[in-house]
């Protein structure tokens, strides 16, 4: 696994540079014209946030249920990884619908619906950080219930923006976007298979530094009784 | 200031229903929290009639160590035995067989005795809850003031009705953690009597104490504990003062930790 | 399944009897409750009218501040006292113990709106007690589930020296869907041309969220409460 990090590395970096050719290419949608384009970052990042959230939810459901530190990390990396691609989606939702409609944001239940998922998991990371001791488990409430409450938060804000006249139009995807929209989204995946694959290996030494300290520890040989 | 809690540990003990809690062993328990590292292979045990005293500096693991015991707390490696079971394996009937008397008391201020009294014994599913309300209170000294507000209480009566409450399904093993504190001569006295007592009726008492006076006599066992481990074991009570502060130096006295589990 | 609903009920019985010896945190709860509804009155009364829809918004505002300040008083109220630690001991059913808080903290809910609606009614001019039965069912499923996923973070963070920030960061994201069904539930019952069906509709949702987090809480209250 170790040798095809380099391989995936490359793969991802001539992906994301091959994206703008082919975003270039792809047929202007007839209503925004250019600023339609954004589309092709905005929505694989909103479906890897998504399928972060379920990551986390259910490795914290396993670290709950069958204590095993492993699925504490990988929670905690696909929450991390939750509040990065979310703040991709909530700064390319805004700067499209800045450039599309004129406001920065119109409580489109999508992006709220986004909003309120990538709050969900800062939650967690605030918990994380400041909850003292004993937070894996704390932390690991919140994103299972967060995992959990994905549909009601969607089903939820969709009926409520229902009532508003919506200004937004999601474009239906024609032909000539498809092919670059899919691939658009393997990179997305691809990235964030990476990142993770890098995030697991960083938390998997810090737990291995912290166990070589209680050894330490243990045996007297810390150079300083530091508490 | 005789018993009047008609079910011993030892009458218990002869049903043939029951659980067998008669020896609990702390193999080799450690617990940390993060990089802080509160308990290092900690071993001793404790029988039936038994009194083992936890004596240390503060912080030097006592309530850590009494919290796992209380299975409140799971030790990040070794085990504690409770007669055939582990905490795990035992789940509720490992928690109906001990008690915790901790050091905030564990009372209900705004209730009276006796409905402190009458709570924890319906929510441990006793029966006869009256009669051991009144037998409770009885042996609390409290008789009289079974509809008086604990908030209305001295240290030293809430101590004595929490012990009571701590009591009432009739534990096996005790657990207590300083509960000297705050007490007069006289209660201290009492409660030392009290205790003695208790493990004659064949229970196991494991307490965590400062006061090494009281502890002098007391105590059947003593396990000295600093930075979590435990760095010397007495197997009587006698000379607890000079053996505590010579375990705390550092300069041996007493047997090497974790040789003396018995 | 006796020996669960009977350790649940002396547990909220118990709460109960606390709470009405002393009758502070319901005390503190209402009058907390109508500062709030004061506050918002200032930000959103105009020429003595209130804008469209103010008065649902500012009922359950107030209900969810409120909410998490009686939460948050009564677990320190068992923390204080040491006996949340008593109940985990004894060999009663955890989940049993999470039912009998939570029962309790309806009731004191409960108690509060009784005395809110009608305020809120008063004071905005809004016709909440038209459809009494429809507002109780929102008000009941919106207050368990808000009640259910409070009463389990409020016991999980009684251990995090934090607790007292930490849970409102922790619940109001998670309960915004009770938030919103409870808001445009109410709103549609009061509104010009009572729209009953849409009123109907978040009372099923809620009743959803209500039995998913439910079921959610009993199952991980014990890992959560165990270290």
């Amino acid at each position: 696994m170790r040798r095809l990090y380099p391989v995936g590395l490359a793969v991802a970096a001539a992906m994301f540079a091959a994206a703008p050719l082919l975003i270039d290419r792809a047929p202007t949608e007839s209503t925004m014209g250019l600023v339609q384009k954004i589309f092709y970052f905005h929505v694989p990042a909103a479906m890897t946030m998504f399928l972060s959230t379920f990551v986390s939810g259910i490795a914290s459901g396993v670290f709950l249920f069958r204590g095993k530190q492993a699925a504490d990390r990988v929670a905690l990396a696909a929450a991390e990884l939750t509040v990065v691609f979310g703040a991709m989606v909530l700064v390319t939702g805004p700067v499209w619908a800045r450039k599309a409609w004129g406001v920065w944001w119109q409580w489109d239940a999508r992006l709220t619906s986004s909003l309120l998922l990538w709050m969900i998991f800062v939650a967690y990371l605030l918990v994380r950080r400041y909850g003292g001791p004993g937070s894996e488990k704390l932390s690991a409430a919140v994103s299972l219930f967060g995992m959990a409450n994905v549909p009601f938060v969607y089903v939820s804000v969709n009926v409520w923006r229902t009532l508003h006249p919506k200004t937004s139009v999601v474009p239906t995807l024609s032909p000539g976007m498809r092919g670059t929209f899919w691939f658009c989204v393997a990179a997305f995946l691809l990235l964030y298979a990476l990142m993770m694959a890098a995030r697991l290996r960083l938390g998997k030494q810090q737990a291995e530094v912290e166990q070589l300290y209680l050894e330490l520890d243990e045996r007297g040989d810390l150079p300083s009784r530091a508490s | 200031m005789r018993s009047t809690v008609p079910e011993t540990p030892a009458v218990r003990a002869s049903r043939p229903d029951a659980v067998a809690l008669d020896r609990l062993i702390v193999h080799d328990v450690s617990r940390h929290f993060g990089r802080r590292r509160a308990l290092s292979h900690v071993s001793f045990s404790c029988g039936r009639g038994e009194i083992v005293g936890l004596l240390g500096h503060n912080g030097a693991g006592k309530s850590t160590l009494l919290a796992i015991l209380a299975t409140l707390l799971s030790p990040t490696s070794g085990e504690v035995r409770y007669g055939d079971r582990t905490a795990a394996a035992g789940g509720a009937s490992v928690r109906a067989r001990l008690g915790l008397l901790g050091h905030e008391l564990q009372l209900y201020p705004e209730l009276t005795a006796a409905e402190n009294l009458r709570f924890f014994a319906r929510l441990h599913g006793l029966d006869r809850v009256a009669a051991r309300v009144e037998e409770a209170l009885a042996a609390a000294r409290l008789g009289d003031r079974g509809d008086d507000l604990v908030s209305g209480f001295s240290r030293g009566m809430r101590q004595r009705l929490a012990l009571e409450r701590t009591l009432l399904h009739g534990p096996d093993l005790l657990l207590l953690d300083e509960p000297f504190t705050g007490l007069d001569q006289g209660s201290a006295a009492a409660l030392a009597g009290r205790l003695q007592q208790l493990a004659a009726d064949g229970r196991m008492i494991v307490l965590a104490t400062h006061d090494l006076d009281i502890a002098e006599g007391l105590l059947t066992r003593a396990v000295i504990l600093r930075d979590g481990r435990v760095v010397a074991e007495h197997e009587d009570g006698r000379a607890i003062r000079a053996r505590y502060f010579d375990a705390i130096r550092g300069e041996g006295g007493g047997s090497a930790p974790g040789a003396r589990a018995s | 399944m006796s020996q669960f609903a009977r350790v649940a009920w002396i547990v909220m019985q118990k709460d109960l009897t606390v709470e009405l010896r002393s009758r502070e945190i319901i005390s503190t709860t209402v009058f907390f409750a109508l500062s709030c509804v004061l506050v918002f009155a200032f930000a959103l009364v105009r020429d003595g009218r209130t804008v469209v829809d103010a008065a649902a918004g500012i009922l359950w505002i107030a209900i969810a501040f409120s909410g998490t300040l009686a939460l948050g008083r009564t677990f320190e109220r068992e923390r204080y006292t040491d006996t949340l630690r008593a109940l985990m001991l004894a060999p009663a059913d955890r989940p049993a113990i999470y039912v009998g808080k939570l029962l309790g903290v309806v009731a004191m809910l409960a108690a509060t709106e009784i005395l809110l609606v009608p305020l809120v009614a008063l004071l905005f001019q809004a016709g909440l007690l038209e459809r009494p039965l429809w507002l109780a069912a929102l008000l009941a499923t919106g207050t368990i589930g808000f009640a259910a996923v409070g009463t389990l973070f409020a016991a999980m963070l009684v251990r995090a020296r934090t607790r007292d920030v930490l849970l409102p960061v922790l619940l109001y994201p998670i309960t915004i869907p009770v938030i919103i069904g409870g808001v445009r539930g109410t709103a549609a019952l009061v509104a010009e041309t009572p729209d009953v069906a849409m009123a109907q509709f978040w009372v099923a949702l809620l009743f959803l969220f209500d039995v998913v987090f439910v079921v959610l809480s009993l199952w991980t209250f014990e890992p959560l409460m165990t270290e």
